[in-house]
């Protein structure tokens, strides 16, 4: 018999913190597996967020650097000017990417900074107990909405990969999610066109993944799955939004 | 070697490429802006990198990140650009990463003024950020003095991993004064290997992570001490002070940076009235020279101790600790971007002197 | 058809059961018998013969506990 999936080489044998389901583990997995295929884990040093991916560090078998709550992507430009040969990558939930850390993320892509964001969508903050995230969507209830967010009060939720589509530094940015076997393998293959990107050095690319908590949105993991397809799915569509190689190809 | 006119901004800046600092983050805020502006027309001729940020918030985490990836780096600002940069320093000290922070200071608090002023003296010496940690601190008091003190920033930073600053007040940045470059320029590949650095593990090492969270409180309270231990070593190690006619004076003047130079033309003055004032000058102001202090303030010819200063009194907590009661303390100064003169330095030495 | 056979380093299962929900042979089903370190009925198949080792259930797994082989 052949080994046809086992644990990838790009994880460390340290156990995930992670809630049980929780599907930030799924994308960790295909970060590592991606990193393993282009066999750049000895050159590659991630950036990990504050969140619930804040051990990310302990996770990865590469070098990383833990930033503060926000700051990944300035922290990731230090890196990758200093070190413009190695592959760099930030992991991001939407507390950090979307709202305290927007201005780094928009910023490093307007620079066209050529290292690869994982943003992780949950539409809500995991670590500090299930409050609401500038990408919670209307009617969803958190710790500080406890009636659902209200428009009227906070507006809708923001798009970061439509938005940052529109800057001329970033070179690739898809949304993907990772609810089933399939959309799990097209996810990875965004993952991997990301960093292959980077590796040719392009610009600025993320990867979007609608992600679950099933912790804070008090449904099994598997009940996680389906609220994210039918909630999340049609607030956040799914798809390419930029892809420098396709308009150079035209 | 010849002496040669140059404005102070832009000693620091040619100061630390000479340091063998080729990385530099920063935004522009006055009155320090002539740092950046000499950073982005020069580092590239050395090699080096120059970035200006969307905030000091990202500057000094790139700063961060370079310095984790093993450049030498540094960031500058002006008082309120240094607010924003303190959650972090905080990280850095935490992370023990080196760093050289420049802080051309202005008068505050809020947006304040543009005009210099000493007033982040509690902010430099105090932690300024969260958490119990220290940074050390240079106050030149003239731009030759800024100079010298460069390469000793980036080498005290690369030997204790944690970041220094220095500080002084605009006057020091805008001025133009004569400086000789007396140390050979130091080149960054001679520099010593840093081992802690994240460049990859090229699949020879196992994984390093650089980070700041200890979440098991015997890890954090551990790790607090650890680095509780390496300030103390520092504040053993590292004090620097200059003294200037203090033995058997009758007063003594205590100020850091410009206010230094006001004390000592406040002393010339004295003196023609028959007054011995000597000045006492902490060039680091942490580690503080608390016992140089004491020593020269005990003497039994001093009768008052006065501090100089371009705020409304902060390093009078400092003398304060350091004098131990031992002889009156008293303060004379102007804040928000005023400059005191000698003739107020003068008249407020004679106050405390009961003349 | 395929036959596969899966592998579930149990001690790490979380009891999650997103890979219960995604064979397509319906083989895996937490085993209520046991209790593992962590306190979760871990995952497991009793009929592996009818395993098409497909590796959906590994592919989902966010732990990476699983490991798939196939003739
Ligand atoms: C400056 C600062 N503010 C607030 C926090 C507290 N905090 C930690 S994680 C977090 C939100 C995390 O949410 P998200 O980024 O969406 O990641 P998730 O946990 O959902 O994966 C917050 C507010 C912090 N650590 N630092
Ligand atoms: S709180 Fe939510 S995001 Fe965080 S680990 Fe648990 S399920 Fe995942």
């Amino acid at each position: 018999m052949a080994i046809v999936y086992q644990k990838s080489k790009g994880l460390t044998d340290v156990e995930l913190h992670y809630c049980p389901g929780c599907t930030h583990g799924i994308v960790h997995k295909l970060v590592a597996e991606t990193l393993e295929e282009l066999d750049v884990l000895g050159n590659t040093i991630g950036v990990a967020p504050v969140g619930c991916s804040v051990f990310a560090y302990k996770y990865f078998n590469c070098d990383m650097h833990e930033a503060a709550h926000g700051r990944a992507p300035a922290v990731a430009t230090g890196i990758k000017r200093v070190l413009p040969e190695h592959i760099v990558f930030t992991y991001q939930g939407d507390g950090d990417l979307a709202a305290i850390g927007t201005a780094e993320i928009v910023h490093a892509a307007m620079r066209g900074e050529k290292f690869t964001t994982i943003f992780i969508n949950n539409a809500i903050y995991g670590m500090t107990g299930g409050q609401m995230a500038p990408t919670t969507l209307v009617g969803q209830r958190a710790t500080t909405a406890p009636l659902g967010r209200d428009r009227e009060h906070y507006g809708s939720p923001i798009r970061m990969s439509e938005m940052l589509a529109t800057i001329d530094g970033a070179a690739y940015i898809e949304r993907v999610t990772v609810t089933t076997p399939a959309n799990i393998i097209k996810a990875k293959r965004a993952i991997k066109k990301a960093f292959q990107l980077q590796i040719a050095g392009k610009g600025f690319t993320m990867i979007e993944v609608l992600s679950t908590c099933p912790t804070n949105w008090g449904l099994t993991p598997v009940e996680a799955l389906e609220w994210l397809n039918n909630n999340m799915v049609p607030a956040f569509p799914l798809g390419v939004f930029r892809d420098i190689t396709a308009e150079e190809a035209k | 070697m010849a002496k040669e006119l140059w404005k102070g901004n832009e000693a620091i800046a040619e100061a630390a490429i000479r340091a063998g600092c080729r990385c530099y983050f920063g935004y522009p805020i006055t009155p320090q802006s002539e740092i950046p502006e000499y950073m982005s027309l020069h580092m590239p001729k050395v090699g080096g990198i120059f970035l200006q940020s969307e905030s000091e918030v990202a500057a000094i985490n790139m700063v961060y990140g370079a310095s984790g990836a093993g450049a030498r780096v540094m960031t500058s600002s002006s008082s309120p650009g240094i607010s924003l940069k303190q959650e972090g320093i905080s990280y850095i000290c935490s992370a023990e990463l080196p760093a050289v922070i420049v802080n051309v200071m202005r008068g505050g608090p809020g947006l304040g003024t543009i005009q210099p002023s000493q007033g982040d003296y509690f902010q430099a010496t105090r932690g300024g950020g969260h958490g119990d940690y220290r940074v050390i601190v240079f106050a030149p008091a003239n731009i030759q003095e800024v100079v010298d003190l460069m390469q000793d920033s980036f080498e005290l930073a690369d030997k204790y991993r944690m970041p220094v600053m220095m500080i002084m007040d605009g006057m020091i940045g805008q001025m133009m004064e004569p400086v000789e470059w007396k140390k050979p320029p130091v080149n960054p590949e001679d520099l010593p290997a840093k081992p802690w650095a994240t460049t990859g593990t090229k699949g020879i090492h196992e994984p390093k992570a650089i980070h700041s969270l200890f979440i098991d409180p015997n890890e954090s309270n551990d790790h607090n001490m650890r680095l509780d231990a390496k300030y103390q070593r520092i504040m053993a190690d590292e004090q620097r002070y200059e003294t200037s006619e203090t033995e058997d004076a009758e007063l003594i003047f205590v100020a850091f940076g410009t206010p230094a130079r006001l004390a000592r033309a406040a002393a010339r003055l004295l003196e023609e009235e028959g007054i011995k004032a000597g000045v006492f000058r902490p060039i680091t102001i942490w580690p503080y020279p608390y016992d140089a202090l004491y020593q020269a303030a005990a003497q039994d010819s001093v009768k008052a101790v006065v501090t100089v200063e371009m705020n409304t009194g902060q390093m009078i907590d400092d003398v304060r600790i350091a004098v131990r009661g031992c002889k009156p303390v008293s303060f004379v100064g102007q804040a928000g971007g005023r400059v005191p003169t000698p003739q107020e330095v003068v008249a407020a030495a004679k106050s405390a002197l009961g003349r | 058809m395929a036959s596969g056979k899966v592998t579930f380093r149990q001690e790490r299962c979380k009891g999650c059961s997103l890979c219960v929900s995604v064979c397509p042979a319906k083989i895996i089903f937490l085993d209520e018998s046991t209790t593992n370190i962590k306190g979760y009925h871990p995952a497991t198949v009793t009929e592996m013969d009818r395993c098409i080792g497909c590796a959906n259930c590994a592919r989902i797994c966010p732990d990476s506990i699983i490991t798939v082989e196939r003739n």
